[in-house]
This record gives structure tokens, C-alpha cells and sequence, in this order.
């Protein structure tokens, strides 16, 4: 099991869908929604989320800042 | 040992990484992956983390970023196409103590305002330049810039920049390099993740500098134009590798007034 475990929240309506985050991830966490935000974007969203480490590389090429990233130690 | 939930981990103490205070709420004009916006997140972590929000004035630019002072929660001054070197020298000579920066495309730092760019160059005034080069008039509507790419199609040059008609490709950063004036040259990207921790490094570098009073310190970021190419947001940022980094390399050119030698 991993030892850390991270997790992400997208701010939906900040979101362009542009996917610059979805090969900056390592573990390939994040993928594009199917549903569409108020301006039509298919916003990112973590599609596999058990594999985020909270690395932080889809929210510093994010170039709308719209990803927090959130990590924690498992014992 | 008990599962974790995702409710969990997301918790205030667990946060690594939010977006910066410098930023306002507003969402930014980019297109979807524009670099810019990559740029202006940069630039406000950097003001953030030296904890220098209130002592930074920012110049704006005529293009795409001519709506920075939306976007970032810092005194900014907007200047004429091209002039923002020459408005920054007036604001530090006005302010010593403030931290100026400017904040240019490539149709404006190395078209209308090569003048401004240079002479504040030569000069050394003590400010730093953000320089963001994606190879074309973006805002306007993809017309070939002096730094548009030998044989890049743009809306006014269709089947590419041709040489013997229109010139060659302008490497400003190389040519203010050479200038005594300048104390710190540099050009990142800000594709990839590793491509924006270096970036943000350059840019700290060029803030702290101001401080030394050495000189200009100049970034140039290679940044993509989507709308402008006429490609997807992650194909552009390939494009770009491709064929815009053979052309632009990355990297520092000038560290502390001594041209690097590579």
C-alpha cells in the first residue's frame, strides 16, 4: 500500500478543460469529465483517485490555478 | 489498519498546494492552456513567497496580458505598445525602493517597443522584464511576429515565414545578452512541471536581483499559443517542443553579468 496519499479538488467553474494537467500527472490519476461546467468545459476531475500521491504537478501547470492538493502520511 | 476516504485527506491541515493570494478571484481571459496564465501564477508565488506584495508595482503590456491588473492583486501601471521598459525605468527612478517589473509579449517587447527594450537594457536600469514568446501576434489574430518561426504559418504569412521576403526570426534574448546593462538573462518554459519549477527559480532570481542594483534581469518565457497555432492545448505544448526549443533554447545565457559559456 502507499505510503502517502494525496488528493486534489478542482474548482469546477474555474476550470477551462484545456487537460495540460492530465500528462503532467505521473500515476495518471486525472482525465477530462463527461459532463460539462456553466461555460461548456469538460472540466478535470481525479478519474482514479486511489493513485494520487499529492505531488502537485497538475496544480503548477495549471494556468488557471484552479487545482488545491491535499497530501497525507498513511502510518 | 482503516481505509482512508478521500474526505480524509481533504482537510485544511493537509493542504501542499492552493493557489497564491496574489491572485484575484477573477477568472483570467486566457484560452484554455494558455502559458500566460501559467506566467502570471508564477509571478504572483514568487511576489507571495518574498513577501513583497505591497513594495511591487507591475507594468502591463499592450496584448493579450494588457488585462493583467485584473488578475493580479498588485499596483499596476498600464503603458503605451512597446513602452513599458521606459515607463518601468520611470517608475524605479521615481521609487528606488519598489520592485518594478514589466510584463511583455513578443509583438511588444521585440516589435513596437525593440527601441525601449534595448536603450532600458543598455542603460541597466534596475527592474526585471517578463518576456513571454509564443512566435506570434496572439490578440490580434495569429499575424507572424518578428520572432515567428522560419517557415511557422501564421494568418499573415499562410504558407509560412518565408526568409528571403520577410526576414529572420528575432532572438532578443541573445541580443539584449550582449548588452553591458544586463545582469541576469534567462529562458524557461512553462510546459511541463519541471519546465515550471525552473521558470519560477528564474523568476525569483530576477526579483531577488533587484535588490544587488546590477542591472536588468531579464526572462524570456517560450510560451504556446494555442488559438493562435490552431492547436489543441497539449498538441501545442508538443509543437512547441518540437519546433520551437531547436530554435529557442532553454536556459540561463547570462548569470551575474558573465555570458555563460556552454
Amino acid at each position: 500500500m502507499a505510503k502517502i496519499r494525496g488528493a486534489i479538488v478542482v474548482d469546477i467553474e474555474g476550470c477551462k478543460g484545456c487537460g495540460v494537467c492530465i500528462p503532467a500527472c505521473p500515476q495518471s490519476v486525472l482525465d477530462l469529465a463527461k459532463e460539462v461546467n456553466g461555460k461548456g468545459y469538460n472540466y478535470s476531475y481525479m478519474k482514479n483517485p486511489e493513485a494520487c500521491i499529492g505531488c502537485a504537478n497538475c496544480a503548477i501547470v495549471c494556468p488557471d490555478g484552479v487545482i488545491s492538493v491535499y497530501k497525507v502520511k498513511v502510518a | 489498519m482503516a481505509e482512508i476516504t478521500i474526505k480524509d485527506i481533504i482537510k485544511e491541515e493537509n493542504l501542499v498546494y492552493k493557489k497564491s493570494k496574489v491572485l484575484t478571484n477573477n477568472t483570467m481571459s486566457y484560452c484554455p492552456g494558455c502559458g500566460h496564465g501559467t506566467a502570471h501564477r508564477l509571478i504572483a508565488e514568487v511576489i507571495e513567497e518574498m513577501d513583497i506584495q505591497s513594495q511591487t508595482v507591475g507594468v502591463c503590456p499592450v496584448g493579450c496580458s494588457v488585462l493583467m491588473y485584473n488578475f493580479l492583486d498588485l499596483d499596476m501601471q498600464q503603458a503605451a505598445h512597446g513602452r513599458a521598459p521606459a515607463l518601468a525605468t520611470a517608475i524605479k527612478r521615481l521609487m528606488p525602493e519598489k520592485f518594478v517589473f514589466t510584463y511583455q509579449g513578443d509583438g511588444d517587447l521585440a516589435a513596437i517597443g525593440t527601441a525601449e527594450t534595448i536603450h532600458a537594457c543598455n542603460r541597466g536600469e534596475n527592474i526585471t522584464i517578463i518576456f513571454v514568446n509564443n512566435g506570434i501576434y496572439g490578440m490580434t489574430g495569429g499575424q507572424m511576429a518578428p520572432t515567428t518561426l522560419k517557415g511557422m504559418p501564421a494568418s499573415t504569412c499562410p504558407y509560412g515565414r518565408d526568409i528571403e521576403m520577410m526576414g529572420n526570426p528575432l532572438k532578443m534574448t541573445e541580443l539584449v545578452a550582449q548588452l553591458a546593462g544586463t545582469y541576469y538573462v534567462t529562458r524557461q518554459s512553462v510546459h511541463s512541471p519541471v519546465n515550471v519549477r525552473r521558470a519560477k527559480k528564474a523568476i525569483r532570481q530576477a526579483f531577488e536581483n533587484q535588490k544587488l542594483k546590477r542591472g536588468v534581469s531579464f526572462v524570456e518565457i517560450v510560451s504556446n499559443c494555442n488559438s493562435g497555432w490552431k492547436l489543441p492545448p497539449v498538441k501545442a505544448n508538443e509543437w512547441m517542443v518540437e519546433n520551437m526549443f531547436p530554435f529557442y533554447p532553454l536556459g540561463d545565457i547570462k548569470v551575474e553579468g558573465q555570458l555563460v559559456t556552454k
